[in-house]
């Protein structure tokens, strides 16, 4: 595994194509996401990681089910999401099924939490979405608990106590998916991810760097003030949208419609400033790699990077040929981000890697050895 | 040395709207040599408040206007009255600020119209609006209408900017109301504190 992992996330939106009207079938729309998840695979990503919604037009709403079974037919790819509902999940649900989930796939899986969910949303699962923050903080307190104690007695605001209870399957190898924490305007979400040592992943495609950058740095000074590491060492992860085309003439004519007609930022800004605002490259690869790295300047090396490819109403065509694209720049990304990265900066967290510090951990002696003889 | 912005709503030009925020502006030079003046037109913007709706961050030029709104030591604010209340143009441009941009900022509003009739816009669309915004109004409020701009009504208008224009500068004068944007994430909310430690 290298040091950085790169990876496609999906939203699993069903959108129009604006160029002719056709709308793919929700069958085609899942079947599809397979086959982008097994393509990333091919081209030499790291990473897939679906969305959860439960409301149209998305329809990802069984993230676990579809990661199972691209994990049956894959070999390398980390499967995760972008993002599981730690608001309107059950933390019990959420701990059984990840955990079903990393046995099934070897390890090869983690998970993004977010809150990622509009205000009719929560009541369809029996909360109030303006309790979105203490929903969070609450059900990951125990989501923690469940997978990293055997016997958990509990008792809190939004869900049935629980006595004596055990979240089954134990993790794989003792040791719980790790978790990232999507966010772009919670801080408090940024102090949660901070207090465990967990990754936190900023989408990066919406605004521009600096509203990511005060979030992103504020994690950073969290993290080495709870002891984890230091500032630049704390574990980030980024988002990205991309269209390339060898002539950058052609990308930018070619997905201009696609852009115009966004459900996001359609019928706002025109491609161009909406580019030079924010990291949405639309030209060349060259010109998309240098935007790329760039990420690293502004938010510090970081350990995971992830592009949105399959959206704007992008047909399954367009979405296989823009990784092709992406696979041929990929050594070369790879390459220049790990000639900028110090050796002070932490691989990408893995499964392997994981049991290998926990196993090292416990083989220290918890007191250096007496001289006393 | 303080520094006012200037913002007139007004969507033609020339427009009456903008000539009331040049008298405002006259008048607060003239009563203190203490302050700088610039004046922003909303018009010229329009497109980029659009489009700062539908993506929820704004253009450079746009970002650069709200920066000096926001740093500004107070505020004139002039809309045409549509409809009974400020133009929709005006009302975007407010909701593309953050939540917290005008608190405790001093504002002197002031509003055009056809007629007489809509005097009354501004005590009951614009006060409330800023109100909410919790920035601190000045007293007097400038409604001007046709008959303000012709000879009959034009030495109440003058003395009624000199008024409201005198509040504003002795506001500056002062020591405001000492509050301000909070940059600061608020370490110690009750979220905050759950978020730090599961058992609090």
């Amino acid at each position: 595994m290298t040091s950085m992992q790169f990876g496609l996330f999906t939203v699993g939106d069903v959108t129009p194509d604006p160029t002719n009207g056709t709308t793919p079938t929700e069958h085609e729309r899942i079947k599809n996401t397979i086959t982008i998840a097994k393509k990333a695979e091919e081209i030499g990503l790291d990473v897939f990681a679906t969305g959860e919604h439960h409301n149209p037009p998305f329809v990802p709403s069984s993230p676990t089910t579809t990661l199972a079974y691209i994990a049956a037919q894959t070999e390398k790819l980390i499967l995760s999401t972008s993002t599981t509902l730690i608001t309107t999940n059950d933390p019990v649900k959420i701990a059984e099924d990840y955990a079903t989930l990393q046995h099934l796939s070897d390890g090869r899986m983690d998970l993004m939490l977010g809150r990622g969910n509009t205000a009719p949303v929560y009541p369809w699962f029996g909360y109030d979405g303006a309790k979105a923050v203490e929903l969070t903080v609450e059900h990951y307190h125990l989501l923690r608990r469940l997978w990293d104690e055997d016997v958990v007695t509990w008792e809190g605001k939004f869900r049935t106590p629980l006595q004596g209870f055990t979240a089954t399957p134990r993790p794989l190898d003792g040791v719980a998916p790790f978790v990232w924490h999507a966010n772009i305007r919670t801080p408090e979400v940024a102090e949660l991810a901070a207090y465990y040592g967990d990754g936190f992943f900023a989408n990066n495609i919406f605004w521009p760097k600096e509203h990511y950058i005060r979030l992103i740095n504020f994690y950073r000074q969290r993290y080495a003030h709870y002891g984890h590491g230091t500032e630049e060492q704390a574990i980030v992860g980024l988002g990205g949208q991309f269209y390339i085309r060898k002539n950058s003439q052609d990308a930018v004519r070619e997905f201009r419609p696609y852009f115009d007609n966004a459900p996001v930022y359609g019928h706002g800004p025109s491609l161009e400033s909406f580019s030079t605002q924010t990291p949405l490259t639309v030209g060349s690869p060259q010109h998309f790699v240098e935007k790329t790295l760039a990420f690293a300047d502004y938010f510090g090396d970081y350990q995971r990077q992830l592009f949105l490819v399959d959206h704007a109403g992008l047909p399954l065509k367009l979405v296989l040929e823009q990784l092709d694209e992406l696979g041929e720049v990929l050594p070369t990304l790879r390459a220049e981000f790990d000639a900028r990265r110090p050796a002070t900066v932490p691989d990408a967290p893995t499964h392997a890697a994981r049991v290998a510090a926990k196993v090292a951990a416990a083989s220290t002696p918890a007191e250096p050895v007496g001289v006393d003889a | 040395m303080s520094h006012v912005v200037a913002i007139s709503g007004g969507l033609s030009d020339p427009s009456s709207t903008r000539m009331l925020a040049d008298r405002l502006v006259e008048s607060i030079g003239r009563q203190s040599g203490d302050v700088t003046v610039e004046t922003v037109s909303l018009r010229e913007l329009a497109h980029d408040i659009t489009d700062a709706m539908l993506t929820g961050f704004a253009p450079p030029r746009l970002q650069a206007v709200i920066d000096h709104v926001v740093a500004a030591d107070a505020l004139v604010v002039v809309v045409p009255i549509f409809k009974a209340s400020y133009p929709g143009l005006f009302k975007s441009f407010i909701d593309v600020l953050d939540a917290d941009a005008l608190t405790g900022k001093p504002v002197l509003l002031a509003a055009s119209g056809g007629t007489a009739r809509h005097s009354l816009a501004i005590d009951h669309t614009l006060r409330p609006l800023f109100a909410y915004l919790q920035a601190l109004v000045v007293p007097t409020g400038v409604f001007a209408s046709s008959y303000d701009w012709g000879t009959e009504g034009s030495g109440a208008l003058g003395a009624r900017v000199d008024r409201a224009a005198g509040e504003l500068v002795s506001l500056l004068k002062g020591a405001g109301t000492g509050r301000g944007r909070d940059e600061e994430f608020d370490l110690f909310s009750e979220t905050f504190l759950k978020a730090s430690d599961p058992d609090a």
